[in-house]
Parts: structure tokens; sequence; C-alpha cells
């Protein structure tokens, strides 16, 4: 046999074309998402029934920041500062970390259709949620809810990824099948505690299941930031294990991945983003399924650019979102939870059929 | 609980270059259940630097099981694993995948990553460490090697099953352990890409690698395995150079067939031939006609099924 050192061969120098066209393609796309996001906060901050002019919104935020500028009058500053920037920093927050959970369920369980909403984790939070509601526990304060959401939504990640795993892979019948059953169990379980919740907790828990962010204030920012943060700080580490584990478990596992502690890690991660969202802003669906897919079909499925770009996304949409919800129908406020449902489902819808033809078929 | 996953890598230790004959991967008495089933009872292998080992036998006599356990990835109930010297249990993942690449039987991917970045993926145990600086060339050299750079930039699940198994290999080539594990690499291969992944195995071997190869083609383990194990009913029925362990006698009952080994005319190299029956034609009038005449008249009768005369080999 003639020994001709194939695989030492000397490595040719070519540039691969889809990775320089990927490349310009993630920086395009990161520089477009978070002019978006500064330029639809701004908007955000100045519009509604209160009417800022942008000029304004800049000039009281850069006398805040004692940067000269100046302060509005009493009403206006009191609607930038206590109504409007708490409402859009709280947006940001919960659509990033809607957007971050979306990206990491759907590594985990190696399944394009995974998202905290569709599979359960985000019902199951909100039982922790309504059910520290309707009981009043208020045993730490400002975060009782985020906690018991936090909680709630972990052991729901847990049991879902127990249940609609089988020999290392996840089915996607299996897996929607589960979130089917999860979300009617946790459904059932909100509708308890709506039972036997007075009436105060009761508007309480209907205005927070409708998924809205009215009630924004400081204070329920800082209650979901160290979630958010924790969360949104830990994920991209993880990142390029994510690449790995696309090859499936026992594949990351020959390429050294330890297997068992990333899900651990990951599976944290996802309850405590879902949580922080939950928590505040009732469940909002799709955001974690629409804002990865549309980032993969732009920029290509690999972790290191798809989990930050999906919280950059996520804050986008929500906070497009938000602005819609409050100035559409104005006077009057659509729940934020509706409209992205409203918009989501279609495309989940055409998510379903897509995935089901590349497939050919489910079974 | 650790966040910062990069020192942990910055920690792995590479492996230093193994002198040839040293036994890199080894299997000791091995007892594996699966299923309530005995897979394995009492399997020993050794794989050696420099050395091309395949592994052989019939369906479901344990080939796999035996790859996935030195793999790591099935738990034995006796006997013990040994890579570079330590029990598998000893080494940390990341450690171990410096030293061992294992290519499965079938490749999925979650999501569609392009070939080259599939490819990449191999030399993620080297993220932290000197060999990082090399990652370029030898993903370019991998890929050239099994013939997929052509089609590099494709999305991998666009790709056919022959060149799906070569950017399988192509990844585990790049990973550049000194121990390679291969689950039937030529499955789903055309003749001349079966060639080139064994010459790729020689190769690795002439560099100083163990290669453990799972193989259905005896005639691909004859001429590109330095030995050769025959398994049988979870356990080694014979282990040796290729010359001395296809014998006519033992295969024959191994895989219950009848088989024929006789010398390569110019090599040597043994060549394995199951007997066969004579073909006979759809009249069945003609007892004894040439192999020329009788695909004649199976491609003029209408609808009748071609019937492959070509040698086949025992797999």
């Amino acid at each position: 046999m003639t020994a001709s050192p194939i695989t030492e061969a000397p490595a040719e120098v070519r540039e691969p074309v889809a990775k320089a066209r990927r490349s310009n393609a993630t920086w395009t796309l990161t520089v477009a998402l978070t002019a978006a996001l500064l330029v639809l906060a701004l908007l955000s901050a100045g519009l509604g029934a209160y009417h800022i002019p942008l000029s304004d919104v800049l000039g009281s935020v850069r006398h805040r920041a004692g940067l000269g500028g100046r302060p509005l009058d009493r009403v206006g500053e009191s609607v930038l500062w206590n109504v409007r920037l708490p409402r859009v920093v709280l947006a940001l927050l919960v659509g990033a970390s809607l957007g971050c959970a979306g990206a990491l369920t759907q590594g985990v369980f190696g399944n394009p259709l995974a998202e905290p909403g569709v599979i359960g984790i985000s019902s199951g939070a909100a039982v922790g949620a309504a059910g520290s509601i309707a009981l009043g526990l208020s045993f730490l304060g400002n975060w009782t809810v985020t906690l018991c959401a936090f909680a709630a939504g972990l052991v729901t990640v847990l049991l879902v990824y127990a249940l609609s795993r089988s020999g290392g892979r996840t089915e996607v019948v299996t897996l929607i099948l589960t979130g089917i059953a999860v979300n009617a169990f946790a459904g059932a379980l909100i509708g308890l505690f709506v039972f036997f919740a007075d009436s105060a907790q009761l508007s309480q828990i209907t205005f927070w299941q409708l998924g809205s962010l009215a009630q924004a204030t400081w204070p329920k920012v800082l209650a979901v930031l160290p979630c958010a943060a924790v969360g949104l700080a830990v994920a991209p580490f993880y990142a390029r294990k994510l690449d790995l584990l696309a090859l499936g478990e026992r594949p990351a596992r020959h390429l050294g991945v330890d297997v068992e502690r990333l899900r651990m890690v990951l599976v944290l991660v996802v309850a405590l983003l879902t949580a922080a969202a939950v928590a505040v802003a009732g469940v909002i669906t799709f955001v974690g399924l629409l804002v990865p897919h549309l980032l993969r079909m732009a920029a290509g499925p690999g972790h290191r650019f798809l989990v930050p770009a999906s919280a950059l996304g996520g804050a986008v949409v929500l906070v497009a979102g938000d602005l819609a919800a409050r100035t559409a129908a104005a006077p009057a406020e659509l729940p934020l939870g509706v409209l992205t449902a409203l918009i989501g489902s279609p495309f989940f819808f055409w998510l379903l059929r897509r995935t089901r033809r590349g497939q050919g078929g489910w079974a | 609980m650790r966040f910062v996953p990069i020192t942990a890598a910055r920690r792995r230790s590479v492996p230093g270059p193994a002198a040839p004959g040293e036994i890199l991967a080894e299997a000791r008495g091995l007892r594996v259940r699966l299923g309530g089933r005995t897979v394995l009872d009492g399997v020993s292998v050794r794989a050696r630097a420099g050395e091309v080992l395949a592994l052989v036998g019939p369906n479901g006599a344990g080939k796999s099981t035996l790859l996935g356990t030195l793999a790591g990835d099935l738990a034995v109930c006796g006997g013990e694993v040994r890579i570079a010297g330590r029990s598998l249990a000893d080494w940390s993942p990341g450690d171990l995948a410096l030293r061992r690449a294992v290519l499965p039987q079938s490749a999925a991917l979650s999501f569609p990553f392009p070939v080259e970045e599939v490819v990449r993926m191999g030399r993620a145990p080297w993220a932290g460490t000197a060999g990082e600086d090399e990652d370029d060339a030898v993903v370019a050299a991998a890929m050239a090697a099994t013939e997929v750079a052509p089609f590099a930039d494709r999305p991998y699940a666009a790709l056919s099953g022959g060149e799906r198994a070569r950017v399988a290999l192509a990844r585990v080539l790049a990973q550049r352990a000194p121990v390679l594990l291969l689950d039937e690499p030529t499955a789903a291969l055309d003749l001349r890409h079966q060639e080139l992944v064994l010459r790729l195995c020689r190769e690795r071997a002439g560099a100083g690698d163990a290669v453990v190869v799972v193989l259905h083609d005896l005639g691909l383990a004859a001429a590109y395995a330095d030995r050769v194990a025959v398994l049988h009913a979870g356990a080694v029925a014979a282990e040796g150079a290729p010359a001395e362990v296809f014998r006519e006698e033992l295969l024959s009952r191994v895989y219950r067939q009848p088989v024929e080994v006789f010398p390569h005319p110019e090599t040597g190299v043994p060549l394995v031939v199951p007997k066969r029956e004579p073909v006979r034609s759809h009249g069945g009038a003609k007892k004894r006609a040439g192999a020329q005449e009788i695909s004649h008249a199976q491609a003029c009768e209408p609808g009748a099924k071609p019937v492959d005369h070509g040698p086949r080999s025992a797999a």
C-alpha cells in the first residue's frame, strides 16, 4: 500500500466563502438589532397618551446621567421616569430572557420546536407565580413571586425533560404532546388557585395571566433583574458545547463535553430566565420560538452567535410588541401576551408544516 | 458548579507521541449486558500504536457493543477498559477526548450546520491548548483526505448518506486522537470511498495511532488490517493476522455460511468468497448456461428481476 501522506497534506489556503458571508451576516444583524433596540426604546419612552418629544427624552436622560441636558416639567419627568422607562426596561429584560431561553431550550433538547411556552415550562412557572399570589406569600418581599415561579419552572423543566426523552433523543411528537399534557395540568392548577383566590388576588392573577407589562415599576424591574442577569450572563459560556450537542449526546461526550453537567446547568438557566419573564409578565408565548428561528435562518445555527443574538432579538420584539400593545388601540391597551400569541401562533403553524415536510412525516 | 469552562480547558494534558506497539486501548475480560441479555462475555482485545485492528463477525456478535464499550458509551458489569494505560473512569471527558475519537454508526445533526463547521467540531477538545493554532490546517487536511472539501459550505442535512459518512469521518480525523474507534465507517460508501477510508486508517496507523475498526467486508479487513478479531456470540472466536485467522472452517462456522478462502494471485492477501450455487435461468431447461447468456436472457425477458452475478464479498 502506498503510504501517501493524505492526512498530513498541507492545507490549501482557501477562504471559506460561506464562513465569510456568515460572519458578515452576524455583524450586520448585531448592529441592526442593537440600533433597532435603541430606536424602539427611545420611541417607546416618548410615545403614549402623554407625548414626550424625542429631544426631551434624550435631554432628560442626559440630565440624570450628569451629561448636561435639562429635566422636563414635573409631570413629564414623572411619566418618563416612573411609568415609561421602567416599562421599557422591563420589556427589554423579559424579551431578552424569553429569546435567550428559547435558543437554549432548542439547543438542549436538540429540537427546533422546543420553546418554554410550547413545552409547558412557562405554564409551570406560572403555577408557582399564581400560587404565591393566591396564597398571599411574601416571605421574600418583592422577590417572592419570582422565586416561586423559578422553583415551579425548574420542577417543570426537569419533568418535561424526563418525560420527553428516550434513548438520548427528543422526538417532536413526544415533546409537543408532553407540552400539551403539562400545559393542561398547569392550567388546572392555576384554575384551582383562581377558584380559591379572593377578588383582589383574582384581578391580580387575571391581569398577570394575560401577559402584560402595564404594572411595570422599578421595584418590579429589580425583582426580575437578578434572575435575568445571571441567566443572560451565564448562557453564552455554553454556546460552543451546545454546538457539539447538536451531534447527539454520545458524540458530544466523545468530544469532551460533560453532557450531564451541561444539561443540568442549562436547565437551571432556562428555569431562571423563564421565571424572570413569567413572574412579571405572565405567559408570553412564541417569542422564544420565533426569534431564534429567524436568526438561525439568517446567520446559521452556531450558538455562539445565536444565544446572545436571541436575547437581543427577543428584547427588540418585546419592546416593539409592548409599544404596539400600548398604542395600537389607544386609549385602550391590548394585553401583550395576546398580541404575541396572535402573531406567533401562525408562525408556529408554518414551522410545524415545514418540520414535518423536512422529516417526511412524524412517525 | 463551574461557570468558566475556559479555564477548565487550559488544564487539559495533551498526550505525547506513543512508542510503536504500545498498548493505547485495551479491553480486559469485558462482560456487558444489554436489555437482560449478555452481549459480551469475557472479551479481551488490545489496540496497539501503529496497528489497525479490525473487528469482524456476524450480525449480533457484539462488534458494535465492544466498540461502544471501548468508547465508554456502555456500562460494563465485569472487566475494564483502559485507554492510554488508565481506566476509563479515571479520565475526565476533556482529557479522554484528546486520546480517543469515535465514529458512530449513524451520524445525526439537530441543526443545519454547514459541513466545514461540523468537521471543525472535531477540534473542540483542543480549545485552550497549543494545538488550537493548528485548527484551520487540520480541518482543511481532514476535509481534503475524505474528499468532502468540494461541499464544505453545504448544510449537512443536504448531503447524501455516503457524503455524511465521510463528513463524520473527517470530524473524527480532525480530532487527532491517538486512538480511533470507527464503527462501520464503510457501510454507506461506494467502492472507491471504502478503499479511501481504509487507506486513511492505514495512514493513521502509520503515523503511530491505534485504529480499531468494525468491518463487515472481510476482503477489506484482510487487505488493510494488521490484526483481526473475529467475534462470535459475545466472545472472541479468533484473533491474529488476517492470513492466520481467515480459515474456511472457522469463518464457515461463525457465519453459518460455507466460504472459500484463497490467496490473491499477486498480493497473497486472503480472499473470502461464499460458496454459491450456480445461478439457473428462469426456464430451468438449460442446465449449464454461460453467465453471458443468462444475463442476456434476463435482460430480454419482460418483468424479470435482475440477478446479481458479480462476485460478492462475504459480508
